[in-house]
């Protein structure tokens, strides 16, 4: 095991390979390279991130190496404390990242589909800009760091979470469920329902046209379309394909409609 | 502060209020140490050099070894020695074998097959941890992976793999008989014919895993005595130093063990593994080791509370009593027995609960099956079994329209009552518990269930004597592999009879060797009866018993040994026939004179204690 | 093997060491440093047992990098007490049965401790939350909430 450590984002990019991995906060990769984990023997780690969260003309902005905890003080990003709140406890929240929850693989990643529920690009070290879908399709070999996202701020009242476990209160997730429910162009995502956050198409194309009950029954219905549940010690593909659509049905119940 | 709430007002006449230590709180002697982070916990030990130890896991539920290739371990940067079965001295043992119960079945490292997932097939030793884990990586096994069996009654088909060649049923043996553990106590039968309702049900437990904060672990170092001390957080210090004595082959004078310190235990730190294994790298390595589960290991290794499968059968009369109760009920014990074989006899004595039932059956099988080995965890032998019958009371009172705490206190055991196990019960307060449940709860009983008392009523007419018991013959060892068996429930035809019989006072076995193991009530509490410091009250006219089948021991009271003995008779059949005076007591001869450790063949001869048969 | 020289402050201790790529801060304050009040239940994040406080925010020793800490400040339970002086928070967990075996309790108490510097007066809810990321396997933890809730008033004065 060795450890690269650089000034910047841009340079420690360079230095990513096949058997190295970026250190963000630790949460998931410092548990592997304890763990013996043989996959890599290289840690890159940058000693300058970006922990900021702010608002421009293009949207909201949040660095990649914002921490839970730096959401959760943040008031521009309101909307996505419930999220943030969700995610282990406290000291796990003071080390894990924006940006390392977008690579954390099942049960964890919830943040990330709450990001993609509200159609995040990600912008990564070398000045591109991708969509978060993209990011997450090709994570595993991702081609770059992420240096923040950028999301546009949800009407009041259109984004919900909901994150499913068996022990409160910071049980990792059955399932999370975030949706964004944007009239003609809603968006339901589902967490730990397929290998990445996925987008639940037969949910989105149900709720197109509102959230009346007839709307919500449709969703909850066709919304295992799109998703690849699987068995794992916190519960099995057929457990998972039941119950995705009661948490569905529960999460578009609960506040206002619109 | 959340509190202990104390029911003075219960019992009060049997218990000294005015005791200095005895019902009142007490900071913990230990305090200090917990609350500065100063306590020693056995990793708290700093040794220079220590060398990190860890094992090469099976990932097979059941697979034979046909080879292991270390070399390239053996050549990777801080590896000392990669171990395998062939180093461990004497690689097999049965924790029991401690106090004789059991045979040897379980090795401290597979060699010829694997039978759950993770078992050890290897061991690294290395400079840090992470080397040892790399190193780990690199050992080689080829398996050839077999059938597995996860069920505990499909491991008693007829066509089950054999999980541990030890059991070849895969069930464990007791008595060298059965291969369940049998009570009868009346005619469950019978009643069951005269029952208003049949209440059927089977209940199913997962494991448990204790999942102390603390994982397994030890250190070993060489001593300048020629010792090896051994730092270790183990529940039980001097089963974990017999084992090692034995697993190793070493004198236990050689072993010095230090414990009592654990962070958390529940029972998933009895199973003496890691300290043999610690003690045999500082062996192999003449260097401190550290020997440790990660949470992982601890998780998928350490022994949890087996998983249980029960069957409950009550006979219910209209107004709610219940007359008769059955069990079928199979513990998963995993690949190797550990304490699940105890765990049975345990629960035998403790069946049908905390109520007097006039005709109770179970039969209870201890299963082999190809999941990690279960072990002790708080309770464990009654716990589930409780849930169990708990989940079924309230199955009797929906069947019979009661309230179910009314259900219970109506067939609540009351002191006196005599127990399935042939035991008086003593010092009963279940219905005292249900009416302070129902008050909490604010349940509505009844006048008449808020009246009654476990002091009053108990051992009344036939609910002190043992009744006429049903015996059956089913369930022997080799019936069932040959599929002869009928099935895993108590037989529904009887084959014999043992005559029923008074309560009994407690059994005397062998006389004190020592006047200071005199029994003294007034030392021991106020529900002693006098009869045990009284002479015995001479019991009414001399006439022979009729002719009955030979006392069957249904349920030992103790662990027997596995070799065929006669069965001990624990009910006199007597009554309502009166039985002859008990003859004056011979005075104690033991088979064999006392002897210093163990004579059996692939036992230590080291390991410590006296044997006393 | 290559070894990384690292500065912190512990416990008000300037502290200097060499550690291994990729090392732990939980296995350096231990190893290393002999810090031995940090306990380590898991080294995976779940339990708890090793939080420190690092520039005053509780961390987990067992997923921090030990050399992402240079310069940075580390307070652990064996700085807790100031001097022979117990912190409210050990003797309320010492009165109120707040630790059985024990091994929870540096983790706890380190928790509980940067609950106390940022909100001297909790309610239940935030005691709850704020050690909702440490397991306890003995107490039930309604004694360890308590014991907080009692050090907190007595650190402000009030009556228990």
């Amino acid at each position: 095991m060795q450890v690269e450590t650089f000034s910047t984002l841009q340079e420690a990019s360079g230095a990513v390979h096949d058997r190295a991995q970026f250190l963000a906060g630790g949460t998931i990769l410092m548990r592997a390279v304890t763990y013996g984990d043989q996959s890599f023997d290289t840690i890159v780690r940058a000693q300058q991130v970006d922990r900021s969260i702010g608002s421009d003309a293009g949207g909201l902005r949040i660095g990649a190496g914002a921490t839970m905890a730096d959401v959760l003080a943040s008031r521009d990003v309101d909307f996505l404390h419930p999220v943030a709140r969700a995610i282990g406890g406290p000291q796990v929240r003071n080390m894990g990242t924006v940006g390392g929850n977008i690579f954390a693989r099942n049960p964890y990643g919830d943040f990330a589909v709450a990001l993609l529920a509200l159609d995040a690009q990600a912008v990564m070290a070398d000045g591109r800009t991708m969509p978060l879908g993209d990011l997450l399709a090709t994570r595993e070999r991702p081609g770059g760091l992420v240096q923040a996202v950028t999301i546009a701020r949800p009407e009041s009242g259109t984004f919900r979470f909901r994150k499913v476990s068996r022990v409160k209160p910071k049980g990792v997730s059955v399932m999370s469920i975030a949706a964004h429910l944007k009239r003609g162009d809603p968006r339901v995502v589902f967490g730990n329902m397929a290998p990445t956050p996925t987008r639940s198409v037969g949910a989105e194309r149900a709720l197109a046209n509102g959230t009346d009950a007839g709307a919500i029954a449709a969703a909850c219905s066709a919304c295992l379309e799109g998703l690849a549940p699987a068995d794992d010690p916190l519960a099995t593909e057929w457990y998972r394909r039941e119950v995705a659509p009661v948490h569905l049905k529960r999460l578009l119940e609960e506040g206002a409609r619109y | 502060m959340s509190s202990v709430e104390f029911r003075k007002d219960l019992f009060a006449d049997e218990r000294d209020d005015n005791l200095k230590e005895i019902g009142k709180p007490t900071i913990r002697q230990d305090i200090l140490g917990h609350v500065t982070g100063r306590t020693p916990f056995y990793d708290d030990h700093q040794f220079d050099g220590l060398l990190h130890m860890r094992a090469v896991r099976s990932p097979h539920h059941h697979a034979q070894i046909r080879g292991i290739d270390t070399s390239a371990a053996e050549r990777m940067p801080g590896v000392r020695r990669v171990l395998t079965a062939k180093d461990v001295p004497n690689n097999l043992n049965t924790l029991l074998s401690l106090i004789n119960f059991g045979r040897d079945d379980e090795p401290l490292c597979a060699h010829d097959k694997v039978r759950f997932m993770g078992e050890t097939v290897a061991w690294v030793i290395a400079d840090t941890e992470r080397q040892a884990r790399d190193a780990v990586a690199a050992v080689r096994v080829d398996y050839n992976v077999l059938p597995h069996v996860l069920d505990v009654e499909e491991a008693l088909q007829p066509n089950a793999p054999v999980v541990n060649e030890v059991y070849p049923n895969n069930t464990f043996d007791y008595n060298g008989k059965y291969d369940h553990q049998k009570l009868r106590f009346g005619d469950v039968n019978k009643a069951f014919a005269e029952a208003d309702h049949i209440v059927e049900a089977e209940y199913q437990m997962s494991p448990i895993e204790q999942a102390p904060i603390e994982t397994c672990g030890a250190i070993a170092a060489p001593e300048t005595n020629d010792r090896f001390v051994c730092y270790t957080n183990t529940q039980a210090l001097f089963f974990s130093l017999g084992t090692t004595s034995k697993l190793l082959d070493i004198a236990s004078s050689r072993l010095h063990f230090i414990g009592g310190t654990a962070g958390g235990g529940f029972g998933g730190k009895v199973d003496s593994i890691v300290e043999p294994t610690a003690v045999l790298g500082a062996m192999l390595t003449g260097r401190p080791v550290r020997f440790a589960w990660d949470r992982e290991e601890e998780m998928q290794v350490g022994a949890p509370r087996g998983g249980e499968r029960w069957r409950i059968k009550d006979g219910v009369m209209n107004d709610g009593r219940i007359i008769a109760r059955e069990f079928t009920g199979f513990f998963d014990s995993g690949a190797y027995v550990r304490l699940s074989s105890y765990a049975i006899v345990k629960c035998t004595g403790h069946i049908p609960g905390p109520y007097t039932i006039p005709n109770v059956a179970s039969n209870i099988y201890c299963v082999v099956t190809n999941r990690t080995p279960a072990t002790a965890m708080r309770g464990f032998g009654i716990t589930a079994a409780d849930f169990a019958i708990e989940c079924h009371m309230d199955r009797v009172a929906e069947t019979v329209g009661m309230n179910p705490i009314e259900l219970r206190i109506l067939n609540a055991y009351r002191d006196g009552d005599m127990k399935a196990h042939r035991r008086p019960a003593k010092n009963t307060a279940l219905i005292e518990c249900c009416q302070v449940a129902a008050g909490k709860a604010a349940w509505p009983i009844s006048a008449d269930a808020a009246a009654q008392s476990s002091k009053v009523g108990g051992g009344v007419g036939e609910r002190g004597v043992i009744p006429a018991s049903v015996t059956d013959e089913d369930g022997k060892i080799g019936d069932r592999r040959a599929g002869r068996s009928e099935g895993t429930s108590p037989s529904r035809r009887g084959t014999g009879k043992v005559a029923a019989g008074t309560r009994v006072e407690a059994k005397t076995e062998a006389h004190m060797q020592d006047p200071d193991m005199a029994l003294e009530a007034d030392r021991i509490g106020h529900r002693m009866g006098s009869a045990s410091t009284a002479p015995p009250a001479p019991a009414p006219a001399a006439t022979p018993a009729p002719p009955a089948p030979a006392p069957v021991a249904a349920t030992p009271s103790h662990p027997q040994p596995t070799a065929p003995v006669p069965p001990a008779p624990q009910v006199q059949p007597s009554a309502p026939v009166p039985t002859p005076p008990p003859a004056a007591p011979e005075p104690y001869q033991p088979e064999q004179p006392f002897q210093r450790g163990l004579n059996r063949p692939g036992t230590s001869r080291f390991t410590s204690g006296f044997r006393r048969r | 093997m290559a070894k990384t020289p690292v500065t912190f402050t512990l416990n008000d201790m300037e502290t200097a060491l060499f550690v291994d790529p990729g090392a732990n801060l939980n296995d350096v304050l231990r190893r290393g440093a002999g810090d031995l009040t940090t306990k380590n239940g898991c080294g995976q994040g779940t339990c708890g047992a090793c939080t420190v406080l690092i520039d005053g925010v509780p961390h987990l020793s067992c997923l921090t990098l030990a050399e992402s800490t240079e310069g940075r400040r580390i307070d652990t339970t064996g700085g807790l007490a100031g001097g022979p002086e117990l912190h409210p928070l050990q003797t309320a967990f010492m009165e109120g049965f707040a630790a059985q075996c024990g091994f929870c309790t540096a983790g706890m108490l380190m928790a509980a401790k940067a609950l106390l510097d940022k909100t001297p007066n909790p309610t239940r809810e935030d005691v709850v939350e704020a050690i909702s990321g440490n397991l306890c396997r003995c107490t039930g933890y309604e004694p360890i909430i308590d014991a907080i809730l009692t050090a907190a008033a007595r650190m402000q004065g009030r009556a228990v």
